[in-house]
């Protein structure tokens, strides 16, 4: 029973056949997994950011202020369009509730993306191709990006940063 | 008589000797848990109907309040008041010991009593609309970090007087040999716990400094990975206190007895050395952490705890076979799981809860978990579907089943509206398998959790999800009124037996 002592030999019971067979298998199965993740991460063509940084919310207004005067071609809804060349820095600022500026990229061009907030914690997810990452205050999480598809991309903000949180969403085209 | 007679009373159905002042904190931590679930159960049928975007019941306000309240009521109140009775059960019922402590017991209840109050009312007064991961700056008022703190300090003093329990209990020796399987599994339980909490004191004690204005704000990503080191790990005590559940409602309803001793415990033991490092997939999409680092923790480690759910998985079920088999169930491959006792609500839920727990909440953990997968699951709809699928599915179910034994054994009640228990395991079970599938489904199209509105309404550009998402949608609303009713008609039990159910005389 499980609600009464064990019997005194208990640890030296010998392990069933069966379970026995199942444990090598759980364990094998765990081992395989294990070992795939670091394959995942050198074969596979999307990961995480390895270029972080800390940098501070005025560092990275200065920046982005800076991105946007160079590289900016119009304005929608009160929100800088701006068109970065290939293989340029772009910067990206989160802020309650809002994503600027709206980025016009070009399809199998690669950018580097910076992602900081100027307040609190937001999530930057791109739909509708469902990429995920998270933007921290204090923080620059640096991706390389290579869009593939030409469209209209709409950046929703999924980590809660207010009661206005559902209002934050912003816009990336791409242009074939 | 003496003080020992008064103090103790035997249970006729067990024979085991009950002591009366761990009986009574058994009785009121039990009690207020569910008072907390039917709090929690009420704010879900709100998120229910809000984010059944046809319904959208609730103003953006009082959906994001009510969300802090329902994390904070369930993931908190109701599980850890229910894990206080059980360490209290596990360890003097089980052991035929007198609580170490008893007044440090009570000091446990009121602490946590206190620490839950303050923060419900905080959250209700608008005054902490941060939902229950609280990330820094985003400032909840300071009473709300104080309530925090007091519900976990209760909470280790619990830890505290479970371990003194078992110190007293071996010095006077009553018990001969080593603590049985669910009272090594709570021992385990209790362990994490202690190494939760101390991660909410560095997360939250910095926090209510702050708050007050005596100190600076932490860094916002330090704030994250001290705070999933208690927000996760605290996943990792119900997982361990659930599995200790599972064995003791495998005996309890079908007589089982662990297969093996040494493996069952073996993987408690890798439980207590390996969980707690996985809880860093949180950060996989973060800035902070190298891939290394990623793939190390939330890989190697994590999968040696995976590998402890796996021995599990496969001696709770291969227990109660070899229980039902010794019955005289031996034909064929399944009479044993034909014949096995499906009326009974503490079996079915065991069942459900293994199941849900395992196929649903478990393989789907593991997947998010990947670095790269996580980048297509982060703050979607998909982590909620699978932490109600093991928080809810999995250790709420597997608590509620044994309940229906703790009220006859602790309440000395005979279960009421017997045949509302019955059915109330499938109701709640089933319904959750639907809800938690449409959620992760959902959660594959990149809905986002924790949000209003997914359409864009007030926002300077609209998103349209399609048909398909809206009916997924849909699904989640109508099976989460479902969970409601099934949480409803637990409590409905549970506070009926209390009322008019028919007294058990000793």
């Amino acid at each position: 029973m499980s609600i009464s002592s064990p019997d005194r030999n208990w640890w030296d019971t010998p392990v069933h056949k069966e379970e026995r067979l199942w444990i090598i298998l759980a364990l094998t199965w765990s081992i395989l997994l294990t070992l795939a993740m670091p394959w995942w991460h050198v074969t596979g063509e999307q990961n995480t950011s390895q270029a972080y940084s800390k940098m501070t919310a005025v560092e990275f207004d200065k920046a982005t202020d800076r991105f946007i005067d160079k590289y900016k071609v119009g304005e929608e809804q009160g929100t800088p369009v701006v068109a970065p060349p290939a293989d340029s820095d772009i910067y990206l600022r989160a802020r309650q509730f809002s994503w600027d500026p709206i980025l016009k990229l070009k399809a199998n061009s690669s950018y580097k993306l910076h992602l900081s907030s100027g307040d609190v914690n937001h999530g930057f997810s791109v739909f509708p191709i469902n990429i995920n990452f998270e933007v921290v205050p204090g923080w620059d999480n640096l991706l390389v990006v290579t869009p593939t598809k030409a469209g209209e991309y709409t950046i929703i903000c999924n980590e809660f940063c207010g009661i206005g949180h559902h209002t934050m969403i912003g816009k990336i085209y791409v242009e074939s | 008589m003496n003080a020992d007679t008064l103090a103790f009373r035997t249970c006729p159905t067990t024979g085991l000797k009950v002591h009366r002042p761990a009986e009574v904190l058994i009785q009121i931590n039990a009690v207020t848990a569910i008072v907390f679930l039917l709090v929690g159960g009420i704010m879900g049928l709100f998120m229910a109907l809000t984010r059944w975007q046809t319904v959208h019941l609730l103003n953006e306000e009082w959906f994001y309040r009510l969300l802090t309240l329902h994390g904070i009521a369930m993931l908190v109140a109701w599980i850890i008041f229910f894990e206080m009775a059980i360490l209290y059960f596990a360890s003097a019922i089980l052991l035929n010991s007198r609580l170490a402590a008893p007044w440090a017991g009570w000091v446990q209840y009121v602490l946590m009593l206190v620490g839950g109050a303050i923060v419900t009312v905080e959250v209700l007064m608008g005054r902490a609309d941060v939902m229950f991961t609280s990330y820094v700056p985003l400032a909840a008022s300071h009473w709300y970090y104080l309530g925090i703190i007091l519900f976990a300090v209760g909470a280790i003093v619990g830890c505290v007087v479970f371990f003194a329990t078992l110190m007293v209990a071996k010095h006077e020796k009553t018990y001969e040999g080593s603590v049985p399987l669910v009272t090594f599994g709570a021992a385990a339980a209790a362990i994490i716990a202690i190494i939760t909490l101390a991660h909410g004191a560095i997360t939250f004690v910095p926090t209510w400094l702050w708050a007050l204005g005596l100190i600076p704000m932490m860094d916002a990503e330090v704030y994250r990975l001290l705070f999933w080191g208690f927000g996760h790990s605290s996943q990792q005590i119900n997982v361990c206190a659930m599995v200790s559940v599972w064995y003791l409602l495998g005996t309890l309803t079908t007589g089982s007895k662990p297969i093996n001793e040494k493996v069952s415990r073996s993987a408690f033991a890798l439980y207590i050395l390996f969980i707690c490092i996985a809880s860093e997939h949180h950060l996989l999409v973060d800035p902070g952490l190298s891939a290394a680092h990623k793939t190390w923790n939330t890989g190697y480690f994590m999968h040696l705890a995976v590998l402890a759910s796996m021995i599990h998985a496969y001696s709770v079920p291969a227990a109660v076979e070899v229980a039902l088999r010794k019955k005289g169930y031996t034909k064929g491959l399944f009479e044993w799981l034909k014949k096995a006792p499906w009326g009974d609500p503490a079996f079915s839920s065991l069942a459900l809860s293994l199941v849900g727990f395992g196929f649903l909440g478990g393989i789907s953990g593991v997947v998010y978990g990947t670095e790269q997968l996580n980048i297509i699951s982060h703050n979607t709809l998909r982590i909620p579907g699978h932490f109600h699928a093991t928080v809810v599915a999995g250790t709420t179910l597997a608590f509620m089943g044994v309940t229906y034994y703790v009220l006859p054994l602790i309440f000395r009640r005979e279960v009421a509206f017997k045949g509302i228990a019955k059915w109330q395991p499938y109701v709640y079970g089933l319904s959750l398998y639907a809800f938690c599938t449409a959620m992760m489904f959902a959660g594959g199209f990149g809905v986002s959790r924790r949000q209003w509105d997914m359409t864009g309404v007030d926002a300077p550009f609209q998103v349209n999800f399609g048909p398909v998402v809206d009916l997924t949608m849909a699904v989640v609303g109508i099976s989460g009124v479902l969970c409601v009713v099934g949480g409803a008609m637990y409590v409905l039990v549970a506070v009926g037996t209390l009322l008019v159910g028919k007294k058990i005389n000793a």
